[in-house]
């Protein structure tokens, strides 16, 4: 049994749902993926693990989110607060945004240690410059001091990171962590987040629509869509034969080396809202395998070899789409 | 910092002698002289040109000015003409009763505003912010007058508290403070509340939760001390108007200050005191501006990093 395991989890707000039955599991020092496109209910997810669906007026309607054998659904706002920054940290997606603009650098970092695990001032101190030294960012001492919009995105990053690790947490979510950064620092960031978990034996829940990232450096991947898990495989299989159409047209859209130019493809049509989700396989509309089935019914979860998959006709290596 | 004061402090200048071409202006456009008030009934042309020239009325507007801008320079307000008393004995009689009147006021609006926004903004649409939004609504609609009076009614008369009028004692400043105090109070209220919504669905808020912050640590230190920056400008922008806008209230309470002091002078078209009142009355609202500008930047690091 995995560290995290999120057990066929549903999460609404008001009377819709807006994610219905995600499962999947992350152990130490294991990165799992989780992709699909905006809207396909990813941060979702992850605000769910950490616990701060409430913030947005959403609850988790059904399911479970077990940490380290604790149902952190069943918990209560304080009890969940002793895991929040503590052993679970969260990375959002905009580091431009994700620091309180008022606040020196190093007392944002500070405040991890010392709520969390009683630290001094001074102690707290040295060890925040401590960790910003660890993630590369140079002059940690004089960075401590500065202010949110002093430093540049990448730095900002570094920063949040160095939040989240300042609880000495088993598990990182982070939403996107790239996504708002330079192509060159995002594989800096990568790089960084990667080593932490293979050095520190961290898991970490990597929230991407970047299938080369996937690829790059996770273990295990979860895609969603529509609020629904479609697929859950390994990393290598997954690329190697996608069983569900949907991971299928995402990994084709990754731009491959020596294609021609104007031939980069896409995934007719977009992600349905919550409000206007097609009955059946929610995928259906844009799928061009569908057959007759696929608009009514509900596709239910087929095993596969390591994984799982949600579709009334799974692809399988020698009969592919496209 | 310092520089940056300094700087501000400087510019004010050109500030202050456009303000002043303004009041003095204004005040010789109003149909009217003082004259009018001093001569007696019967007296002849010669006796009012005679009073006319004491004053150096008879002089063109732009040497009139010059006459007044020099002695403004060297500290002198002049002579009240229809008071007959040195201009600066009258405002240095009628400005602590203003200060003190507004300065207590600004404070009760800022610490009752902002303690009864920040409660509003935690209890949010539930009975309690709803309760002070009505307090609000209600305080902000009422003249101030007619709640002073309401005030004078029931601590003073009904209940003897408070003396009904006047500037003898400390006491009698409760009643004209909580009805300047009240009407800030209402705004400040609304600003800090809305300010703190706001600040409240920022992005890093959703992390100070995520990194486990008890949330009332949250709303203190962190979305409160984002709302303060509206809160600080609204406030800033209300030191000139307590200082001259209490007139109502200061009739009212039958209190001296600069509000009654300049509505006596403008109706004897007493030149020298209305533009000495106006004077302050501009510098308060010059130095308030300042002041709050000072602030923002003691606030935001943003600001500051802006002023080098």
């Amino acid at each position: 049994m995995g560290l995290l395991e999120v057990d066929r989890l549903s999460v609404g707000i008001g009377r819709l749902t807006l994610l219905e039955e995600i499962a999947f599991e992350v152990d130490r020092g294991e990165i799992l993926g989780l992709v699909g496109e905006s809207g396909s209910g990813k941060s979702l997810t992850a605000l769910a693990i950490a616990g701060l669906l409430p913030l947005i007026g959403a609850r988790v309607t059904a399911g479970a989110i077990r940490f380290d054998n604790t149902d952190l659904t069943r918990l209560d706002e304080s009890r969940l607060r002793k895991f929040r920054g503590r052993r679970i940290a969260f990375i959002t997606q905009n580091p431009m945004t994700a620091l309180d603009p008022l606040q020196p650098i190093g007392e944002q970092v500070d405040v991890v240690a010392r709520l969390h695990l009683g630290l001094t001032a001074d102690v707290a101190r040295s060890r925040t410059i401590e960790i910003l030294t660890q993630l590369r960012i140079p002059e940690a001492a004089t960075i401590y001091r500065q202010y949110p919009h002093q430093l540049s995105g990448g730095m900002k990053q570094r920063v949040v990171i160095a939040m989240a690790l300042a609880g000495e947490p088993d598990l990182i979510v982070a939403d996107e962590p790239t996504t708002a950064l330079d192509v060159t620092v995002q594989a800096q960031i990568i790089h960084l987040l990667t080593s932490l978990v293979r050095e520190r034996g961290l898991a970490l829940v990597l929230i991407t629509h970047d299938m080369g990232v996937v690829a790059q450096c996770c273990d295990r991947v979860a895609v969603l869509y529509a609020g629904r898990l479609a697929e859950q495989q390994g990393v290598n299989a997954l690329f190697a034969t996608p069983a569900h159409p949907y991971t299928h047209a995402l990994i084709d859209c990754i731009p491959k080396d020596g294609m021609a130019r104007d031939s980069l493809t896409g995934i007719a049509g977009s992600v349905p809202s919550v409000a206007h989700f097609p009955p059946g396989c929610r995928f259906h509309p844009r799928c061009i395998g569908r057959q007759s089935v696929c608009e009514t019914n509900v596709p239910g979860a087929t095993a596969l070899p390591g994984g799982v998959v949600s579709c009334h006709f799974p692809l399988n290596g020698d009969q592919r789409h496209g | 910092m310092t520089a940056y004061v300094v700087r501000r402090l400087l510019m004010l200048v050109p500030v202050f002698l456009a303000v002043s071409v303004v009041i003095f202006l204004i005040i010789h456009l109003i149909p009217g002289d003082p004259v009018d008030n001093l001569i007696k009934i019967g007296s002849g042309p010669e006796q009012r040109a005679a009073i006319v020239a004491r004053y150096g009325l008879d002089r063109s507007l732009p040497e009139q000015y010059l006459i007044w801008l020099a002695g403004l320079v060297r500290g002198d307000l002049g002579t009240a003409i229809v008071a007959q008393r040195p201009v600066s004995t009258l405002i240095a009689q009628a400005l602590p009763h203003s200060l003190a009147l507004g300065g207590l006021s600004l404070l009760v609006s800022a610490g009752v505003g902002i303690v009864l926004g920040a409660v509003a903004m935690r209890y949010r649409d539930g009975p309690i912010d709803q309760a002070i939004m009505g307090g609000v609504l209600l305080g902000s609609t009422l003249p101030t007058f007619w709640l002073g009076l309401l005030m004078i009614l029931l601590f003073s008369v009904v209940l003897g508290w408070f003396p009904v009028s006047g500037a003898r004692t400390w006491s009698s400043l409760v009643l004209p403070v909580l009805t300047i105090g009240l009407a800030g109070t209402a705004l400040v209220v609304r600003v800090t509340r809305i300010a703190m919504i706001e600040a409240a669905q920022k992005d890093f808020v959703l992390l100070l939760h995520a990194k486990g912050l008890p949330p009332s640590r949250i709303r203190l230190r962190h979305v409160l001390r984002h709302a303060l920056t509206p809160v600080v400008t609204i406030l800033a922008l209300r030191i000139g108007w307590i200082l001259g806008g209490a007139v109502t209230v200061e009739v009212v309470f039958a209190r001296p200050g600069l509000g009654t002091l300049l509505i006596k002078a403008l109706n004897q078209h007493d030149y020298p005191v209305v533009q000495a009142c106006l004077l302050m009355l501009a510098m308060a609202v010059m130095l308030g501006t300042l002041v709050g500008d000072i602030l923002q930047a003691a606030i935001d690091p943003r600001v500051r990093a802006n002023l080098k």
